[in-house]
């Protein structure tokens, strides 16, 4: 299919391509671009031959870093990020569950330092991606796929 | 080491040069450190035995003390963030020992300032000196931690001193552990993938009293209840009295972190079995030869 009738080509930049519907307006919170400084497309229920329907992101001027490819993996484990230079696809790079994420997701304990202090910044250390489990640096309590998923999502 | 933040930190060589520098604390031998020296016993929550012999082992090594032994007594109580007490203190102090309800918090503030940073106790998981405590007084009745039996009773699931010591254990290896507690009141799952040393769990104390060479004890922790029904359904649930002792191997020690309420009986005290005052004698000993090492010569 042919998405440059909806959104025009970047020059330089990201292309995240394959997000699952409805995931692409989390894009943007989870990398952190939702400060206004970034030119972002977002395209929503786009046809695809692979997956029936996909959402696509294009983030102008700015390649993402492997940490922040490896974020998506959370929301969009089979999502596809192209390189973009001079209009065209300059590498390619798939997202991998990060070891560590940092500042994204609070922690469920009531207890914990990081829901009691505004600097204190959650981590989260990977312990199995197989169902996804995480472990709070903190407090050690367990994160699982559903949680993790839910507050990426802002459900 | 720089700073004592979790039992899981301590590795089995490091416990045993603890232990050693306790050893000749208790002979009157005071370990070498530079006298200058300020320590802040930043206690968030109340303490007794806690706060007075760290006060005391800092006071014994030369060193003066400075802080508080209740939130209401600092700027938290205006508002000022745990991060800013954080930061004050460690402006004024050259170590920093930190008793607080929520977990992590010792791990936090050990980010927050370069000085060193002790954990007396923070939220449901860590009392690492507590732990060293309880094994050095194990270490003292029997020469050894390895090979021995030791019953947990009580509240697995709120108690920081059980959780913290059966990390510690790890990095032994103790012969079984069994955990004894109402079914409310279990280890949390998640502390039972760590361990690497046998167990069992059991709500019947006198299943396994005869079996054991180190009966730990704890308190059912009231202020981390829920709620008081909760609380009054499991308060009582064990008391150790000169019938159990009975029961047990005649060389059987019997701790508790202190304080007890009804779960110790008090003619247990005269019985040669009772060693938990002795274990809270140790605190100052073992408080000494940490700060030996954390602010040392």
């Amino acid at each position: 299919m042919d998405d440059t009738i909806m959104i025009n080509k970047i020059k330089e930049g990201t292309v995240i391509d394959h997000i699952p519907v409805r995931k692409a307006m989390l894009i943007p919170r989870i990398l952190g671009l939702a400060d206004g400084k970034d030119t972002i497309a977002i395209l929503v229920n786009a046809k695809s031959r692979l997956m029936g329907f996909k959402d696509i992101v294009k983030i102008e001027n700015r390649i993402l870093k492997d940490d922040e490819v490896n974020m998506l993996s959370l929301i969009a484990p089979g999502a596809t990020i192209n390189l973009i230079k001079d209009y065209k696809i300059a590498g390619k790079k798939s997202a991998v569950i990060p070891k560590m994420i940092e500042g994204l997701l609070k922690c469920p304990n009531g207890h914990c330092i990081t829901n009691h202090d505004p600097e204190a910044r959650t981590v989260f250390d990977l312990v199995a991606k197989e169902p996804l489990e995480m472990r709070c640096g903190y407090c050690d309590i367990a994160l699982g796929e559903q949680e993790a998923l839910k507050q990426v999502s802002g459900e | 080491m720089k700073n004592v933040i979790s039992s899981s930190d301590f590795t089995r060589k490091e416990i045993e040069e603890i232990f050693s520098v306790a050893d000749s604390i208790k002979k009157g031998k005071r370990p070498k450190v530079k006298g200058d020296k300020v320590v802040a016993l930043a206690f968030f929550e109340p303490s007794t035995r806690t706060f007075t012999s760290f006060d005391v082992a800092a006071k014994r090594l030369g060193f003066q003390t400075t802080g508080f032994r209740s939130e209401h007594e600092t700027s938290v109580a205006k508002e000022e963030s745990f991060a800013d007490t954080m930061r004050m203190l460690s402006s004024y102090a050259d170590c920093l020992v930190i008793r607080h309800r929520y977990d992590g918090a010792a791990k936090f503030a050990s980010q927050i300032t370069d000085k060193p940073v002790i954990n007396a106790g923070d939220g449901k998981r860590e009392h690492p000196t507590q732990s060293l405590m309880d094994l050095y007084t194990i270490r003292d009745a029997f020469g050894k931690i390895d090979g021995l039996t030791i019953g947990i009773v009580g509240d697995l699931k709120y108690g920081r001193t059980v959780h913290s010591l059966m990390s510690m254990l790890t990095a032994f290896k103790p012969k079984r552990v069994h955990l004894v507690s109402p079914l409310q009141l279990m280890l949390p799952r998640n502390f039972l993938k760590g361990l690497n040393y046998p167990y069992s769990e059991t709500s019947d104390l006198g299943k396994v009293i005869a079996d054991v060479d180190v009966l730990y004890a704890t308190r059912i922790q009231k202020e981390r209840f829920p709620d008081e029904m909760e609380y009054n359904k499991v308060k009582e649930s064990y008391r150790i009295d000169c019938e159990t002792v009975k029961r047990m191997k005649e060389r059987a020690i019997i701790l508790h972190a202190l304080p007890r309420i009804t779960e110790i009986a008090r003619e247990v005290d005269r019985t040669k079995n009772a060693k938990y005052f002795e274990q809270a004698r140790n605190g100052v000993p073992i408080r000494m030869a940490l700060f030996s090492k954390v602010l040392g010569a």
